[in-house]
């Protein structure tokens, strides 16, 4: 048993009185600081979450229902925007900056009782697999600390580990939550594409960008997402939720998995490699019908994303300036250099990559031959997934080829780096929900399972992953 | 496809408002030519029949009614992180000569 019970009971148990809401943020504040090496946070929103904390507690006392997240304490990774301290991506260029107005995604939270206590480190704007992108620090894996925690939301995935609070959010553009709970030993979700809100959110790739929850179980994650879930006016992209996504614990046996062909085999560790067949075993042993399916483009995944990902980047940093917010250099003697000196100076050498790779593949004369042949490619990626869920309901593979890397290993490759994604992007092009979840070690170390559905089937999906993580235990 | 030239690596720089160090400079075209190299698997795919997708939500124009919304929010507040500010405006340097 760690330091934290299962969410909804922490929930019930402040609504109850059983509980207090300022000790359970006192008591996320000092393991933070007990745990400060790990460098898994940025900022810590003390005052905010005290008060907050403090307001729940004499609701409580006056008899007023509090909600499903009652004083529960919780990490956003720092680029949602919070009230109460700077919101940076982790980047040079947004040092200093205070949010005006809040994600939807923490309000919804906060609404229904929720408490931010602090913001986790990521890779620079989310640009990564490791943490080592931020401009600040990199974040120490939790089972070996001269090891990453993945990225991009390493800091996330670490900070639940580490118990730092129950929850914590990430974001997931080409595999950032995955990737990071797979790395750490913790379960990552990563919603149908437009599920959850973005506003508020600093945008990365936005036809892959999704925000979601990493937790301890899959029970957590998907009483998190329960809240978070739904349509938007300030985000026009999002969807129509279903009625509720706490898992039914429902008989598993004679679901159809489909062990994805292209993800086993070549390029794994045979460690992770053991521990996922040892998993399909379990599954098999339980009468879930397992039979091998082939989506045959799955390994030009990572070559669409990685045109697609950089031509969205380069969209979207185009807003840092340096005249609206953010740095801003002071001394240029025009406009241009005003622009110009800002962003050289503002961001770091993975967010100059992306933006300038863009900015090529966007670029009059290559167009055609990169953008729009890789946006293609990813409809013939999408129909060969509604192919395959057809016959299965659910995809399975590893959530990445390697446990978690030494730091400093793929930091002057960004070819090898951006290749560890390469288990994780296809959802993101397709819009599917998926999931990573633990399934033993390899050397000590932590193996994902990544268990993927249909696109909008996210409440089944998090009934199966809940039965799988049972088998698994 | 074409090799990337130091020349394309400056003039992609220009065109995305960064200035680069001789040594960035360097590295950059190395390392684009490698992604690059990478990613030209994608011409030997067979796309017939298929369009291009760039949204998977199948949304089609998402609107709302054209009336004035108050989130609550002040000026003063949603521009206390520019840099420089005039008369409840943002202000910047001269644009037109």
């Amino acid at each position: 048993m760690g330091v934290w019970q299962p969410i909804a009971e922490i929930a019930e148990k402040v609504q109850s009185g059983e509980l207090k809401a300022l000790e359970l943020v006192e008591k996320s504040l000092g393991i933070i600081t007990e745990k400060q090496d790990y460098q898994a946070v940025i900022t810590t929103i003390e005052n905010r979450a005290k008060a907050r904390a403090q307001a729940i507690d004499e609701q409580v006392a006056k008899g007023q229902k509090v909600g499903q997240l009652a004083g529960v304490p919780f990490i956003a990774k720092d680029n949602f925007l919070v009230f109460g301290a700077e919101t940076t991506a982790a980047s040079n260029i947004l040092k200093g900056f205070e949010a005006p107005y809040q994600a939807t995604a923490i309000e919804k939270l906060e609404a229904e009782g929720a408490i931010c206590i602090a913001k986790a480190n990521l890779d620079a704007f989310a640009h990564g697999s490791s943490t080592e992108n931020s401009d600040f620090m990199t974040t120490h894996n939790p089972h070996d600390t001269s090891r990453v925690p993945g990225g991009s939301s390493g800091g996330s995935a670490a900070a639940v580990v580490l118990e730092m609070a129950p929850f914590a959010l990430g974001t997931d553009t080409g595999g950032s939550i995955r990737l990071p709970a797979s790395f750490t030993g913790s379960v990552g979700y990563k919603p149908t594409y437009g599920l959850v809100s973005r506003s508020g959110v600093i945008a990365m790739a936005s036809s892959t960008d999704v925000i979601g929850p990493l937790t301890m179980t899959v029970e957590d994650a998907a009483v998190v997402l329960d809240v978070m879930a739904g349509r938007d006016e300030l985000d026009s992209t999002t969807i129509e939720r279903e009625k509720s996504y706490l898992p039914v614990l429902s008989d598993i046996a004679g679901k159809k998995i489909g062990v994805v062909k292209e993800y086993m085999g070549e390029g794994i560790e045979p460690g992770v490699q053991q521990q996922v067949e040892n998993a399909i075993q379990k599954l098999r042993a339980t009468g879930v019908d397992v039979q091998e399916v082939s989506l045959p483009s799955l390994p030009l995944a990572l070559a669409v994303y990685y045109i697609i990902c950089p031509a969205e980047v380069s969209s979207n940093l185009s807003r840092y300036d340096g005249q609206r917010y953010g740095y801003s250099y002071t001394d240029a003697k025009d406009l241009e250099e005003s622009f110009s000196k800002t962003r050289s100076i503002g961001f770091g050498k993975e967010a100059k990559r992306r933006i300038m790779l863009g900015t090529y593949v966007l670029s009059s004369g290559y167009y055609d031959a990169y953008y729009k042949r890789a946006q293609t490619v990813r409809t013939k990626l999408i129909h060969e997934f509604e192919r395959a869920f057809s016959s299965v309901d659910f995809l399975l593979g590893p959530t990445a080829p390697t446990t978690a890397f030494k730091i400093g290993e793929n930091i002057d490759d960004p070819l090898k780096m951006y290749l560890t994604d390469i288990m994780t992007v296809a959802a993101n092009l397709v819009g599917a929900p998926a999931i990573s979840i633990p399934v033993g070690l390899s050397d000590g170390l932590p193996v994902g399972l990544q268990l993927i559905a249909e696109q909008g089937h996210d409440a089944a999906l998090l009934g199966f992953a809940k039965a799988t993580e049972g088998v698994m235990r | 496809m074409a090799k990337l030239t130091r020349d394309d690596v400056l003039k992609l720089a220009r065109l995305a408002r960064i200035d680069l160090t001789n040594e960035e400079i360097a590295e950059f075209e190395g390392e684009f030519n490698e992604i690059l190299q990478y990613v030209e698997q994608l011409q030997a795919v067979d796309v017939e029949g298929f369009a291009p997708t760039s949204q998977v939500t199948g949304l089609i124009n998402i609107t709302r009614k054209d009336v004035e919304k108050n989130y609550g929010y002040t000026a003063t507040e949603l521009l206390k992180n520019a840099p420089s500010v005039k008369d409840g405006h943002i202000q910047v340097r001269k644009m037109i000569g």
